[in-house]
């Protein structure tokens, strides 16, 4: 593994893991306890829409991602605001639309499938010097945005209807998030894939939550275990000459059940 | 200005042509301590709404303090329904700041006076030894304290509890109707429940809804009518739900 090193892709991958933990604890943490890991799913499979389209046109797919989960983030946040039609209805119309419109635009470009497996199931060890850029550009801002606003991100997370009674501009607040939450899925794409996204921006949240009594030491303790499992799933895949992506999720997993049965135990004792 | 809280011909609701508040009239004066009962979908939480300008009426009126609800409550402290069994990361501490948002501005930070005011109510609430626990460990009676302890953080001339006596178990509602009426040397009361068994002696004045509003004013509260029915309790039927109005006198009642 250390051998590994040596080269450049590896060197990205290990750095584009580290930088991606951030965002994923920082943002996995405000979707956890806002209960919102299938907008973050939906967000994701609305991309590929994006990306089948980026494949047609022949621009950035990259660009078309996060086009795709920014307007997604926007129209669920559009609807959710109205009442009169069920947020998780609309989270699945768009789930569902991004990836019918994104196999057919891939079909019509006749794109080679080997890319799109890369998007859906993650390619960290084609990671480039631009996605790495992208990733500590999104953690500057969300580090900005998250320790600048943190007492309205927790107002708004814990009790909305309090916080807006404050004086505290809601929307506003929800708006952000939901693009940062759009930017981060886009980047954790890179590592995990798609279809994995929500698995990376939940597991390490739900654990930091049975740990932590406060919002920023969730954020805190989601991020260090994003990276722990970023790097050993990256270092076991390597090894065993697996997809890292899939390395990554099985071992986040693994730690999910095993702090259960942890909890499960300090809750019977206590 | 005696009038805190006035509506005035007020029917609202969420879909058209099935308003859940109709044609209500309420005023609250100055240091009144208002119970309004109802039973449950009669309109109690949208009367709050309404009062709070997070709804606007289709007709009628609103106003707190002579102005429109939304200009006005930031001088309402709102004791939202305590919800059992919610896990999020905060401390009670943090719980009771959120109080103090209107205070300081977008990106500014809480200050010294924001935590000296937050600890001064939760002193007042008797849970300051519990400022530094998550919420989620406390009980529910412990929680509706904090959250009391929020809405007055803000130093509020109004305070608005919605079901408060639900999360409160029965030993301790007297304690708790105790230092609402302390509260209520400073401050009107306006609490909506459902329990109509609940409601204390310490309550001034008593409405209730079920997508109308009638108010019990004084007289048919008076000791005499009490008397007159031989307890400290009679029942009043409007609308066709009949419901209990307590009297309690200290003086008959061992």
């Amino acid at each position: 593994m250390i051998d590994a090193l040596g080269y450049t892709f590896m060197q990205h991958a290990v750095i584009a893991s580290l930088l991606g933990s951030i965002a994923c604890g920082i943002i996995g943490t405000l979707v956890t306890v806002n209960r919102m890991s299938s907008l973050a799913g939906s967000i994701a499979h609305a991309s590929f829409g994006g990306l089948g389209l980026a494949y047609l046109m022949g621009f950035d797919p990259m660009i078309g991602a996060t086009g795709f989960a920014a307007i997604s983030a926007i129209g669920i946040s559009a609807v959710s605001s109205e009442k009169r039609i069920r947020t998780d209805t609309a989270m699945a119309a768009m789930w569902a639309t991004g990836m019918a419109s994104g196999l057919i635009f891939i079909k019509i470009s006749g794109t080679y499938s080997a890319d799109l497996m890369s998007w859906l199931f993650g390619s960290l060890l084609a990671v480039s010097a631009s996605d790495i850029t992208y990733a500590a550009v999104l953690d500057i801002v969300i580090l900005l945005v998250i320790t600048g606003l943190y007492k309205e991100f927790l107002a708004v997370s814990f009790d909305q209807e309090f916080s807006m009674l404050q004086g505290v501009p809601t929307k506003f607040i929800r708006g952000i998030f939901l693009i940062l939450t759009a930017l981060t899925v886009v980047l954790l794409m890179k590592i995990t894939g798609l279809i994995m996204v929500i698995a990376m921006l939940s597991i390490p949240a739900a654990i930091a939550e049975m740990y932590t009594g406060s919002l920023w030491k969730m954020m805190i303790l989601a991020s260090i275990l994003a990276a722990v499992f970023n790097l050993t799933g990256l270092s076991l895949a390597w090894m065993l000459n697996l997809p890292p992506g899939a390395v990554i999720i099985i071992i986040a997993a693994f730690a999910y059940g095993l702090s259960l049965i942890v909890e499960r135990i300090r809750s019977g004792v206590a | 200005m005696n009038e805190v809280i006035g509506l005035k011909g007020v029917t609202a609701g969420y879909r058209r042509d099935n308003p859940v508040i109709h044609d209500i009239d309420l005023t609250v004066p100055k240091d009144d301590f208002l119970a309004v009962i109802g039973p449950n979908g009669g309109g109690k939480t949208t009367l709050l709404k309404v009062i709070l300008g997070l709804l606007v009426p289709w007709e009628g009126s609103v106003a707190v303090l002579g102005r429109p609800p939304e200009i006005s409550r930031s001088e309402i402290g709102y004791v939202p329904q305590v919800i059992p069994d919610e896990s999020f990361p905060i401390t009670v501490m943090d719980v009771v700041l959120m109080g103090r948002l209107k205070n300081t501005g977008l990106i500014g930070r809480f200050t010294c006076k924001d935590r000296k005011t937050a600890e001064m109510n939760l002193e007042r609430l008797d849970v300051r030894d519990l400022a530094g626990d998550e919420i989620n460990s406390l009980s529910s009676g412990q929680k509706q304290r904090v959250l009391i302890a929020r809405a007055l953080a803000g130093n509020p001339q109004i305070l608005l509890l919605d079901e408060p006596v639900a999360s409160v178990d029965h030993n301790t509602q007297e304690s708790f109707f105790n230092l609402l009426a302390e509260l209520n040397s400073t401050i009107t009361i306006v609490l909506v429940t459902h329990d109509v068994g609940a409601v204390s002696s310490h309550v001034k004045s008593i409405a209730c809804i079920n997508r109308n509003l009638i108010s019990h004013d004084e007289e048919l509260l008076s000791e005499s009518v009490a008397k007159a029915y031989g307890c400290p309790f009679e029942l009043i039927s409007h609308g066709g739900i009949p419901h209990r109005v307590l009297e309690k006198d200290k003086k008959t009642v061992p």
